[in-house]
C-alpha cells in the first residue's frame, strides 16, 4: 500500500512518460509473443490434422503389410523396412566419419587458414540443396563406382548429406570438456589420441549422441537424395522378415512411397496417404524427443 | 622410466593420420560433389549448350521432338519469386521469434518455444510438400476463389515455415553474442526492453541477423519436395502471387528419372545442379563472411 502523502504530492505518481513506455513495452511484447505463436501454432496444428485425417488407417496391420493393389491398399512395411535400412546404413558410414573429423578440428587443429577452410567446407557441405546431393549420388556412386541403384548408393549418398549434423553437434560436445581434463591426463602420460579415447570422447558421449540422433531423423526423412540413388516406387518385399532387403538392392522409403502416393498414383483412398505422412513425421519426431531427452538428461547430470 | 612400445607409438601415429584424413572429409565432399555433378553436365556446358538461352530464354522444351529449348529463364524467375515471398515472411517473423526467445521471455517458456520451433526443423520436406497439397491447396481454392491452389503462395509459405527454424536459431546466436555489458549500460539509463532491443540490439547483432537470413534464403532456394509438389509445377514467370510457378530444383526432381544418362536434358540437369550448388555456395560464403566480420571486430 503507497502512502497517501506520497502519491499527493506525485512522487510516486506514473508520468505521461512512463505510462507511454510502459505502453510500447507490452505492444512490443505482445507482438513479438504473438510472431512465435504463429510459428508454433502450425506445427500443432499439422500434427494434429495428420493424425486426426490418418486415425482410422492405423494400426499395427498398416506397419507390417506391404502395398497392395498398385499401392491403392495395404500398409507401408516395405517402405518402412527400407528407410530402417537407409537410416542404419547411413548412420554406419557417417557416424565414424563424423566424429573424428570433429576431433580433428577441436583437438588436432590449431587456428589456421586450413581450419577455417575446413569449417567452411563443412558450413558449405550443410548448405548443398538436397537435389545436388542426389545429382552427385547419382554420378559418383551410382555410375561412376558402378554401384547401380541400390541400398548401399542411397545410403553412401545419405550418409554426405547428413555428416555435417554430426560434425557440428560432436565438436560442440567436445569443447564443453575442460581443457583441465585433458591436462591432467597428459601429465600422467597418456598421449594424445590415449587422452581423446578415455577422457574426452567419454566426457562428451551424450552431445555426439544428440548429434547421431538429429542424422538419424535427417535421413530418414530426405526424399530427394534417395530417389535417383536406390529408392523406387514399388518393390514388394515378404511380410514380417526384418532382412527381406540387400545392400545391393534397390528399396521403397517412407518419404518416397509418401510422394509416390499423393502425386504419382491416381484414385488412392485418402486415409493412405495421412497415415504414411504420420507414420514418417511419427517416426522423425520421435526420434528428435529422444535427442531432447538426452540433452535434458545430460545436462541435468553433468558434474563440472 | 616408461618407455613406449614399439607398436603402441605406430599405432598412435596411424590413429593420427586416420583422424587428419577424416578431418579434411568435408573439403573432399564438397569438392567431390562439385566435380561429379560437373563432370556429368560437362560436355554438353561446353559442347552445343547455348549459354545465352539458357539463362535469356523463358522456353524450357527439354522433350520437345522439333523444338528443343533449355531456357532456365522461367525456372530461375520461380526460385527467385518463391524463396522472396518466403523471405518477406520468414525473416521479420524469425527474427520477432529469436528476440522474444532472447530477450523477452526465460526459463520454461524458451525452453518449450525453442523445442517446439526445434521440432519444426525436423519435419522432413516431403511431409510439408504433402501439407501443401492436401491442406493448403483446398485452403487457397476457398480463401481466394481461384481455380488452383498450388501456387508461389503455397510454397511461399510452406518455405518460410520451413527456412524459420534456421532464422531463430542463428539469429538467437546473434542476439547471445552482443555482451551484456551493452544491455546493463542501456537498462542503467532507464530504457525499457523494447528500447533496448530496437536501439542497442539490433544495431549491435545486425551482422549475425543478416547472415540468419541469408541463411535462410540458402535453405529456401535449395528446398526440392516441398516445393514440387506445392508450387504447381507450371513453367512460367509469375506475374502474382496465385500464379503457378515451377523452380530449379524441382525440374530436376521432376525430370531427372525420365532423362536418359549422357543425353542432352540429362546434361542440362547437372548444369542447372552446377547452378544451384554455385548459388548456395556464394549465399553461404557471404553469410560465413559476414559472421566472420563480427568476430573479427
Amino acid at each position: 500500500m503507497i502512502h497517501p502523502a506520497a502519491t499527493r504530492d506525485g512522487m510516486f505518481q506514473a508520468t505521461a512518460l512512463t505510462r507511454r513506455k510502459a505502453r510500447t513495452e507490452a505492444i512490443a511484447r505482445s507482438v513479438f509473443l504473438a510472431m512465435t505463436l504463429l510459428l508454433v501454432i502450425p506445427l500443432i496444428l499439422i500434427v494434429g490434422y495428420l493424425i486426426y485425417q490418418a486415425w482410422p488407417i492405423l494400426s499395427l496391420d498398416f506397419l507390417l503389410r506391404n502395398p497392395r493393389n498398385g499401392m491403392r491398399a495395404g500398409g507401408v512395411w516395405a517402405p518402412l523396412l527400407g528407410t530402417l535400412y537407409l537410416v542404419v546404413l547411413s548412420l554406419v558410414i557417417a557416424t565414424p566419419i563424423g566424429v573424428l573429423a570433429a576431433v580433428f578440428l577441436n583437438e588436432y587443429a590449431r587456428e589456421s587458414w586450413f581450419t577455417r577452410v575446413v569449417n567452411l567446407a563443412v558450413v558449405n557441405l550443410a548448405g548443398v540443396p538436397s537435389i545436388v546431393h542426389a545429382l552427385f549420388g547419382l554420378g559418383a556412386f551410382v555410375l561412376f563406382a558402378h554401384l547401380g541403384k541400390s541400398i548401399i548408393a542411397a545410403s553412401l549418398t545419405l550418409a554426405i548429406m547428413t555428416l555435417p549434423v554430426i560434425i557440428a553437434s560432436t565438436k560442440e560436445a567436445l569443447a564443453a570438456v575442460p581443457i583441465a581434463f585433458r591436462e591432467a591426463c597428459w601429465n600422467v602420460g597418456a598421449t594424445r589420441w590415449q587422452t581423446i579415447r578415455h577422457i574426452v570422447l567419454p566426457n562428451s558421449i551424450g552431445g555426439i549422441l544428440t548429434g547421431v540422433i538429429l542424422q538419424v531423423s535427417r535421413a530418414a526423412g530426405e526424399t530427394a537424395p534417395i530417389m535417383f540413388t536406390g529408392a523406387v516406387f514399388f518393390k514388394a518385399i515378404r511380410e514380417g522378415n526384418p532382412f527381406a532387403y540387400g545392400l545391393f538392392d534397390q528399396c521403397m522409403a517412407l518419404s518416397m512411397h509418401l510422394f509416390t502416393i499423393s502425386t504419382q498414383v491416381p484414385n488412392v483412398p485418402a486415409a493412405l496417404p495421412y497415415g504414411t505422412a504420420v507414420v514418417l513425421l511419427g517416426m522423425v519426431l520421435a526420434v528428435n524427443a529422444l535427442a531432447i531427452v538426452v540433452r535434458v538428461y545430460l545436462r541435468a547430470r553433468k558434474k563440472w | 622410466m616408461v618407455t613406449r612400445r614399439r607398436s603402441e607409438i605406430v599405432a598412435e601415429s596411424a590413429i593420427e593420420l586416420v583422424i587428419r584424413l577424416c578431418g579434411i572429409s568435408a573439403i573432399v565432399f564438397v569438392f567431390g560433389i562439385f566435380f561429379f555433378v560437373f563432370r556429368e553436365g560437362a560436355g554438353f556446358l561446353f559442347h552445343g549448350l547455348n549459354l545465352r538461352e539458357f539463362f535469356g530464354s523463358i522456353e524450357w522444351y527439354p522433350t520437345s521432338e522439333s523444338h528443343v529449348r533449355y531456357g532456365v529463364l522461367a525456372l530461375i524467375a520461380g526460385t527467385a519469386s518463391v524463396t522472396m515471398l518466403a523471405m518477406a515472411i520468414a525473416v521479420p517473423f524469425g527474427i520477432g521469434a529469436a528476440i522474444f526467445i532472447s530477450e523477452f521471455c526465460g526459463g520454461r517458456l524458451r525452453e518449450t518455444v525453442k523445442i517446439t520451433i526445434e521440432l519444426l526443423a525436423a519435419i522432413p520436406s516431403v511431409v510439408w510438400g504433402f501439407i501443401g497439397l492436401t491442406v493448403m491447396n483446398p485452403l487457397i481454392i476457398r480463401l481466394f476463389h481461384v481455380p488452383i491452389g498450388l501456387n508461389v503462395l503455397n510454397g511461399g509459405l510452406i518455405l518460410a515455415l520451413m527456412s524459420v527454424p534456421v532464422i531463430v536459431s542463428i539469429g538467437e546466436d546473434a542476439l547471445k553474442a552482443v555482451p551484456d555489458s551493452y544491455r546493463e549500460a542501456a537498462l542503467a539509463l532507464g530504457v525499457t526492453r523494447w528500447q533496448m532491443v530496437y536501439r542497442v540490439l539490433l544495431p549491435a547483432a545486425k551482422n549475425g541477423l543478416l547472415a540468419a537470413a541469408l541463411l535462410g534464403v540458402g535453405r529456401a532456394v535449395g528446398e526440392t519436395m516441398a516445393v514440387l509438389m506445392a508450387t504447381g509445377h507450371a513453367v512460367k514467370i509469375p506475374t502474382s502471387v496465385m500464379d503457378s510457378v515451377r523452380t530449379l530444383t524441382a525440374t530436376v526432381a521432376a525430370e531427372l528419372g525420365e532423362a536418359a544418362v549422357g543425353s542432352d536434358h540429362y546434361q542440362v540437369l547437372f548444369i542447372i545442379g552446377i547452378l544451384l550448388f554455385s548459388i548456395t555456395f556464394v549465399v553461404n560464403l557471404v553469410a560465413d563472411l559476414v559472421v566472420r566480420g563480427i568476430r573479427a571486430r
